[in-house]
């Protein structure tokens, strides 16, 4: 039932308070509430931070418990911790709703756009296979997750 | 005793304050004296001590009057020199002109008055108004612009007949009004007024920098008129009114001349042309306090 468990080395993801959107490595547990954290490579200094703003990731790293701060480093360093994150959906998906949020007007208009032609090529895809909007739509400037769909609806297509 | 020394010594030596010797002279020689005199001039005065002798502090021998006379101010009387300034002031405007009568045996002329005495004077005087500070009539206002609104920002119009509309700003005028084009082609929003309160600013600016706009697109150039000479016909007072706004060629000129310039800007931008034509609209889960503009 439970795949994710507090342990030493567990990366979590810290989803309020001033560390807000930062990972950390679970190196001791304190109490029922708070564990001993650090997060070396994501500028977070070693601290006791309540399990509450925590959320467990998949990752694990390997080191002994209250390991200092140069071991958690390298273990983070080790594993690669930071690229397996920004490669997770999760990350993604963190990214496209910050992205979204930074919108301007214009940004607003040309998404709106870029999703009628996805849809218009997509309900043409049985009748017509023209492919000329495809050149037109890659020249506009896109935003992450507007690529996705994009390169979906061209599979689609296909 | 010093003064007499020297006979032969110019009248302006007498204007200067009386000056202790600080050595002895040789008896009056023209040579000595002008040089004395050209040393003087270069020397820094020295003023006399004070003729008023201190009986205590605060209080001296000689009165008002009688230090008059000791320091001999009957004899020494300055003026500054007139300033410009007086001199305009000195200067007094016409009080009278001559204005030619007309008819037979008139003398021709009159000497006539320019500021009359008043024909009428109130029985209650109007109580003076206090003074008050800082209280300027309209055109003197402070004008202000947001710092987001810049020229060649895309504006989104919020009232008036063109609301929703995507505006290209040009510049702000002199009562603080902003001016706004379409441009016409593209949106059909010629050039116009829009007010910097109901207006967005959002963050795509369109490069205006070489663009020349007229200078005779003032607040006047755009103010609605009026017609305000109804000849007490009843009946028709409301025709003679504009009802049809007329758009003359004037203004459709101005209208080529700016927004050609602007067009050739817009086309460089993708997709810039496409969104001054769309509209700006809310739905659902759209907040506008959560926009970014």
């Amino acid at each position: 039932v439970f795949k994710r468990f507090v342990e030493i080395g567990r990366v979590a993801f810290i989803s309020f308070g001033p560390h807000a959107g930062k990972l950390v490595a679970i190196v001791d547990v304190i109490d029922q509430n708070r564990a001993l954290v650090d997060g070396p490579c994501s500028g977070v200094r070693r601290q006791a931070m309540p399990f509450k703003c925590m959320q467990l990731t998949d990752f694990v790293l390997k080191f002994p418990h209250s390991a200092r701060q140069k071991c958690v480093r390298l273990a983070w360093e080790k594993e690669n911790i930071n690229e397996k994150w920004a490669a997770t959906r999760w990350a993604k998906k963190i990214e496209a709703r910050e992205k979204k949020a930074k919108m301007t007007d214009f940004d607003r208009y040309k998404v709106m756009k870029a999703k009628k032609m996805v849809s218009r090529l997509a309900s043409k895809k049985g009748k017509k296979p023209e492919k000329p909007e495809k050149s037109e739509k890659s020249e506009k400037p896109e935003k992450a997750q507007k690529s996705a769909k994009v390169q979906k609806a061209q599979k689609v297509q296909k | 005793a010093a003064g007499e020394k020297k006979p032969g010594e110019k009248a302006p030596r007498e204007k200067k304050r009386g000056k202790k010797k600080t050595g002895e002279k040789k008896p009056a020689e023209q040579k000595p004296s002008q040089r004395a005199v050209g040393e003087k001039k270069k020397k820094i005065k020295k003023h006399h001590a004070s003729r008023n002798p201190v009986l205590a502090r605060g209080i001296g021998r000689y009165s008002r009057s009688a230090m008059y006379v000791r320091k001999a101010l009957y004899k020494r009387k300055y003026t500054a020199p007139e300033t410009k300034i007086e001199k305009k002031k000195k200067e007094k405007p016409r009080a009278t002109i001559i204005k030619p009568v007309g008819g037979d045996k008139n003398g021709g002329s009159r000497v006539v008055k320019i500021r009359k005495m008043p024909r009428y004077y109130p029985t209650e005087d109007v109580p003076r108004k206090l003074l008050s500070h800082g209280k300027k009539p309209f055109s003197q206002h402070k004008r202000r612009l947001r710092a987001s609104i810049t020229p060649g920002t895309v504006l989104i119009l919020l009232t008036g007949r063109h609301r929703g509309k995507r505006v290209v700003f040009l510049k702000q005028l002199g009562t603080g009004l902003l001016l706004v084009t379409g441009p016409l082609v593209i949106n059909r929003v010629p050039l116009r007024r829009a007010h910097q309160k109901f207006v967005i600013a959002t963050s795509t600016k369109v490069d205006i920098s070489g663009v020349k706009i007229p200078k005779h697109l003032t607040d006047a150039y755009f103010k609605k008129k009026r017609l305000r000479k109804p000849k007490h016909q009843e009946g028709e007072i409301f025709d003679t009114e504009k009802e049809k706004y007329e758009i003359t060629e004037q203004r459709k000129s101005d209208q080529k001349a700016v927004d050609s310039q602007i067009l050739a800007r817009i086309k460089k931008v993708p997709q810039l042309r496409g969104y001054l034509r769309s509209t700006f609209c809310l739905s659902n889960g759209v907040y506008p306090h959560k926009l970014v503009f």
